[in-house]
């Protein structure tokens, strides 16, 4: 299976890989997927709280060339929104800016599944309500 | 030496085939095409005489006598009618076979066929490092046991089963001994006769040979072993495997195995030498580990797994480059990480950072030097990028998160 040109330009140059201060109450971490699934995401958005808006998001995922691209590009997406606007983001934007073919279809949900982690997280700390659509698969 | 790229470390998978093997195929695609079952002209003169020089070599090779080599399709086809022959065959004696958890499906699905029909079929457990466990075997032989079938060497980690012994124990208890020996015949020595086999499948494709084509090694003597053919029609082959004979691929097949015959031992050694020094260079790297038992091991192959990276993400950081295969699930159809790993008792999260590489008879060294340093380098970038593994330099427990599983 030959990957999209998109999905290669973002596992040979993944944008925001990195850590933030879990610690910090306007920092939201999401850590999805699991090991013997063969996908773990983390993803982490930090929210500035004057404007409202995600002014940094970072990434470290154990997966597939897709799943790190998926990774990769939500964060790139983030950046900027709101977080009801980050809310938004669906997995099958995903798979469409990033041709993901139907077996890679997962990397996109579990993508999604970090943002919403990521959002919940930080409402919880904020002591906002959780998230309803954050279910386990 | 130059570096010729890609490179191609898949030979377990199917390899490349000699231009030595090519030539001697040649000549019967057009010039000499006939049926080797033609009996009544020249025609079929050529291609019977083609035919029988070739069961020659292929004997020579595992130490047979020509009349006892049946040509097939290919492995899995061999593996099918050793199975399920030597079960319609024997079934006046019983229905019971002995097999292990990590032969090849093309063993693994004929025994589960042969459940469907009415047979009875133990799966033995393997050792941690790959081996089975010959206690276990004894104990597993009833008095309806009729065939045991325990793979050579593995198509994934390599170990070499203990052929012998195994069949020693086949003998003491009158029972039918059947190994597919697809990734170790051409590779190690191997003697029917020493190593007290009665069947044995192998293919051509894996010895640098044409695919299309494979060998079932039907033993005539102490004791003459019988299967029931599973294609009907003329009568090929003493009846076991109708249909008009492959003289090309045949003709190849022969030329690969007297090619083997000559050049094993020397290969031998120096692929042992190469996979060595690509395994330990490989395992300077943190936390990789060897799959399998390292010293009963076909000598072209290693499975080694990268801790807290994954297979395929691993290998898009060089498969424009190198060629292999990784026991993660991302490259399997299955969406399942590989069987053979699991069986050794590797959790899963090893299992799909695994990379199995298989060297051949044109790896050079240069393509080597060029492997240690790729594979290096993506492991750590891969790293840089797991969560996984920032949780283990920090000392998290990961077996103790809860994690979502899908």
């Amino acid at each position: 299976m030959a990957y999209s040109d998109k999905v290669i330009d973002h596992y040979t140059n993944p944008k925001n890989v990195g850590t933030l201060d879990k610690s910090k109450t306007n920092v939201g971490t999401g850590l999805v997927g699991a090991p013997e699934c063969g996908d773990v995401m983390r993803l982490q958005i930090e929210v500035d709280q004057e404007s409202g808006l995600i002014s940094d998001a970072k990434f470290k995922t154990f997966g597939c060339g897709s799943a790190i691209a998926s990774s990769s590009l939500a964060t790139e997406w983030l950046k900027g929104k709101t977080v009801d606007q980050a809310l938004a983001i669906d997995n099958m934007d995903i798979v469409e800016e990033l041709n993901l073919p139907p077996v890679k279809i997962h990397c996109s949900v579990l993508a999604e599944d970090a943002i919403k982690a990521a959002i919940n997280d930080y409402r919880v700390k904020n002591g906002l309500a959780e998230l309803e659509t954050v279910a386990a698969h | 030496m130059e570096l010729n790229l890609p490179i191609y470390l898949d030979n377990n998978a199917t390899t490349p085939m000699d231009p030595r093997v090519l030539d001697a195929m040649l000549p019967y695609f057009v010039e000499k095409f006939g049926n080797a079952a033609s009996r009544n002209h020249s025609f079929g003169w050529v291609a019977e005489e083609a035919v029988d020089y070739a069961r020659e070599q292929v004997a020579k090779l595992i130490g047979a006598d020509a009349k006892e080599i049946i040509f097939t399709s290919g492995a899995t086809e061999a593996n099918n009618l050793a199975l399920k022959g030597v079960f319609e065959m024997y079934a006046s004696k019983g229905n019971h076979i002995i097999t292990c958890t990590t032969e090849h499906k093309a063993v693994l699905d004929a025994c589960k066929h042969i459940e469907k029909m009415g047979g009875q079929v133990t799966y033995l457990e393997v050792k941690p490092d790959g081996l089975i466990d010959l206690e276990e075997l004894e104990k597993a032989i009833t008095d309806k046991t009729v065939l045991v079938s325990i793979m050579y060497g593995n198509n994934e980690i390599g170990v070499i089963q203990p052929i012998r012994e195994i069949s020693a124990i086949c003998r003491k208890h009158g029972v039918l001994f059947f190994t597919d020996g697809t990734q170790a015949v051409g590779k190690v020595p191997v003697d029917v006769i020493a190593d007290g086999i009665d069947l044995m499948s192998f293919s051509g494709h894996k010895m640098y040979g044409p695919k299309g084509v494979g060998v079932l090694y039907v033993r005539r003597k102490n004791p003459r072993v019988k299967v029931t053919a599973q294609m009907d029609g003329g009568g090929h082959e003493r009846g076991m495997r109708s249909g008009t004979l492959n003289v090309p691929g045949i003709v190849g097949l022969g030329k690969a195995c007297e090619l083997c015959m000559n050049e094993m031992e020397s290969e031998a050694k120096r692929l042992s030498a190469m996979r060595d020094r690509l395994e330990n260079a490989l395992m300077q790297i943190e936390e990789a580990y060897v799959n399998g038992n390292r010293e009963h091991r076909l000598p072209h192959t290693t499975n080694i797994s990268f801790k807290y990276v994954e297979g395929e993400g691993l290998m898009m950081g060089f498969n424009k480059n190198i060629a292999l295969s990784s026991g993660s699930a991302c490259t399997s159809a299955s969406l399942e990480p590989s069987y053979v790993l699991k069986a050794l008792g590797l959790g899963d999260d090893l299992a799909h950072s695994s990379l199995r590489f298989g060297l051949g008879r044109f790896t050079t060294d240069e393509q080597i030097d060029f492997t240690i340093n790729a594979i290096t380098s993506s492991v750590l970038k891969l790293r840089e990028m797991s969560p996984l593994w920032e949780m283990y330099k920090e000392g998290v427990d990961i077996d103790a998160i809860a994690w979502a599983h899908h």
